[in-house]
């Protein structure tokens, strides 16, 4: 077990492309961060240089005390669960598994004691003896996983292990990888672009794009205070809605002809000063059209999702989405009035995207 | 989705077939029955008479010190060329599979003796390594190499070796490559994460997974050694020094065409021909089975 630092991380491929431009954070020991952002952010680069699969054009990559710039993958002591669970397809699952261990010669019934702890552990015993192709993805995953338990490493890389199974699969092995975490105490690193798989496995939540890092902190914070624009659309789903608008005083904002209270945002900012105003979908009340301050909201159409309904149409004609619980309101169509809590208002930048909060 | 067509009647699917069938027919089956018919006639040298004379050119074939002569060459030819040119195209291939500069053109260069028609190329080798004339045949002479394949047998063999190595190094490289890429990038990664040194990774996980190309290429190199080498040893040695030189697939050639014995060489051709299906279908059946993953 171990704390993973990286510190101003860099990577520059030949030619000059920049992917990820300058990362630092560390992860505590026993600690769960994940790595999300759309593809192309630089996140799996960023994973491999943690993994020896990629040079660091610059700064440092440390796991426990030691820099492993220049250690060898295998020397690390990490384990890597790929997307397409790179298992070896000549081999049974028990070769797959002991593979690692033999490369390290590690005794003969130390490797049969650790594979079949870690098969039980994971449940496929039965299927020691098969060959990958015989398997179901969700088999091969905890196959995979079963490669990276036995060896007993320091850090757990994932590199979006889940992303080629079906939905009620992923929700499942999701949940059995975060338990697997906790009662082996490993660090871990899990790239994904997934946000509910982000949200829901992290301990500590690291949102890149572009590959620079956007924010980094405990889910629920990157969800209630999204430091930027970009990072207020990727978490949560639906998305925020964005809506143009200016500053109207302190802690106040105006959509059009209609004024919200937003109690984070700044007092510095002059009357008139064009902002971006972020209301979340589900952070949107329905109330009687009397109410001060409500908003109309001209509903176009409806969604049904069961436990929710997702009200698609116009606020102060711009397109807007808010969620309800059924049964809340009556799935119809045309004009409802709607408050938001001043404390879920969030305020950004047009230009640079920030935040406009205060502190 | 797989949509499979059904026909009524016989006539549409068999005049799709035709084509290909007469093709095979007017020149695999035809001259494969003419040849097994010929092995059973004995002809005088003059072709004015024919004789059925049952399995005597056969009981005359292996009666024929000749022919053993000619079956140990085929033996000895066919393994080193088959050993060299897919040891050799594998190398060139894992090296070229690497991210190198100027990959691209070591790639290209690497396939163009397959274009060198085989005549051609056994000419190259021919005056390259010639004692008098040769750059590489001078060079050795000059190391003090009594080097002269014309008179020694063992030299010859060499060069025809050499040469036919060389000429199919570029087609077996070029599957090599392809099977190479086919391995999923990660598997390799994977590995490296595992703890597999370099030369370890090439045998436990490499290998293994190229063996259906190798398996592949097996087939193709010895159906290749076998006949299609005929053009590189008639322009190298034809057949010499005294036969050291000679194959079965070239024996049957000069003893039809220069010995006038077309008795004896259509016997020839139909025991290399049961020799090339049974070596096919002993791979298929005991190297397969073990090829697949």
């Amino acid at each position: 077990m171990a704390q993973v630092t990286l510190s101003n991380v860099k990577k520059v491929y030949a030619g000059g492309v920049e992917a990820v431009k300058g990362v630092s954070f560390d992860i505590p020991d026993g600690g769960f961060c994940v790595l999300v952002g759309p593809s192309g952010c630089g996140k799996s680069t960023l994973l491999r240089m943690v993994a020896g699969l990629e040079t660091i054009t610059s700064g440092e990559v440390a796991i426990g005390s030691r820099v492993v710039n220049q250690v060898e993958p295998a020397d690390r002591d990490i384990a890597m669960v790929f997307q397409n669970y790179a298992l070896y397809p000549h081999m049974n699952i028990y070769d797959n598994m002991a593979y690692g261990l033999r490369n390290r010669g590690t005794p003969k019934d130390e490797i049969d004691r650790r594979v079949k702890e870690a098969a039980r552990i994971l449940a496929i015993e039965p299927y020691l003896e098969r060959r990958p192709r015989q398997l179901s993805g969700g088999q091969r995953q905890r196959v995979a996983m079963g490669r990276a338990i036995v060896r007993n490493p320091q850090v757990f890389l994932f590199d979006e292990p889940l992303s080629n199974l079906d939905a009620k699969l992923r929700v499942q092995m999701r949940v059995e990888i975060k338990k697997l975490q906790r009662s082996l105490g490993v660090t871990a690193i899990y790239v994904t672009h997934d946000q509910v798989e982000a949200m829901t496995l992290s301990d500590k939540l690291v949102v890149m794009n572009a590959g620079q890092v956007e924010q980094i902190g405990l889910p629920a914070e990157v969800y209630r205070k999204p430091a930027s624009k970009f990072v207020a659309t990727f978490i949560g789903s639906p998305p925020m809605n964005i809506l143009p608008g200016v500053v109207d005083g302190h802690g106040i904002v105006a959509l059009g002809d209609t004024v919200l209270q937003a109690h984070d945002l700044r007092d510095d900012l002059p009357a008139q000063t064009p902002v971006e105003v972020g209301l979340r979908p589900e952070d949107v009340e329905i109330v009687s059209d009397d109410d001060a301050g409500s908003l109309p909201f001209d509903v176009e159409f409806v969604e049904e999702l069961g436990a929710t309904q997702l009200f698609h149409g116009k606020l102060a004609g711009q397109p807007f989405v808010m969620q309800a619980a059924t049964g809340d309101v009556a799935a119809q169509e045309g004009r409802l009035w709607i408050t938001v809590d001043p404390d879920k208002v969030h305020v950004f930048d047009p230009k640079t995207g920030a935040r406009l909060g205060k502190d | 989705m797989q949509k499979n067509a059904y026909f009524k009647g016989l006539t549409i699917p068999f005049l799709l077939l035709l084509p290909q069938l007469a093709i095979t027919v007017v020149f695999f089956y035809w001259p494969a029955t003419q040849a097994v018919w010929q092995s059973f006639l004995l002809e005088d040298a003059f072709g004015t008479s024919t004789q059925f004379v049952w399995f005597e050119n056969y009981q005359a074939l292996f009666a024929d010190p000749g022919y053993l002569k000619a079956f140990i060459n085929t033996a000895v030819f066919s393994t080193f060329v088959c050993v060299l040119s897919l040891s050799i195209a594998l190398l060139f291939a894992v090296m070229a599979d690497r991210q190198i500069r100027g990959a691209e053109i070591y790639k290209t260069l690497l396939i163009w003796p397959y274009a060198v028609a085989p005549a051609i190329a056994g000419v190259l080798w021919l005056f390259m390594f010639d004692p008098s004339l040769g750059m590489l045949g001078r060079g050795l002479q000059s190391l003090g190499v009594p080097w002269n394949p014309r008179l020694d047998g063992n030299h010859a063999m060499l060069l025809v070796i050499l040469a036919a190595t060389w000429k199919q190094i570029s087609y077996n490289f070029l599957f090599f490559l392809a099977g190479l890429q086919a391995i999923p990038k990660s598997v390799i990664e994977a590995a490296v994460i595992d703890g597999a040194r370099p030369m370890r990774r090439f045998w436990t996980i490499v290998f293994p997974l190229l063996s259906p190309t190798t398996f592949f290429l097996l087939v193709v190199n010895i159906v290749y050694v076998f006949f299609d080498t005929f053009g590189i040893i008639d322009a190298v040695t034809g057949g010499g020094p005294s036969g050291a030189t000679e194959t079965l697939v070239y024996k049957v050639f000069s003893d039809g065409k220069g010995g006038s014995d077309l008795g004896g060489s259509a016997a020839q051709s139909v025991v290399l021909l049961v020799m090339v299906i049974a070596l096919t279908a002993i791979q298929f059946r005991f190297i397969e089975r073990k090829v697949s993953y």
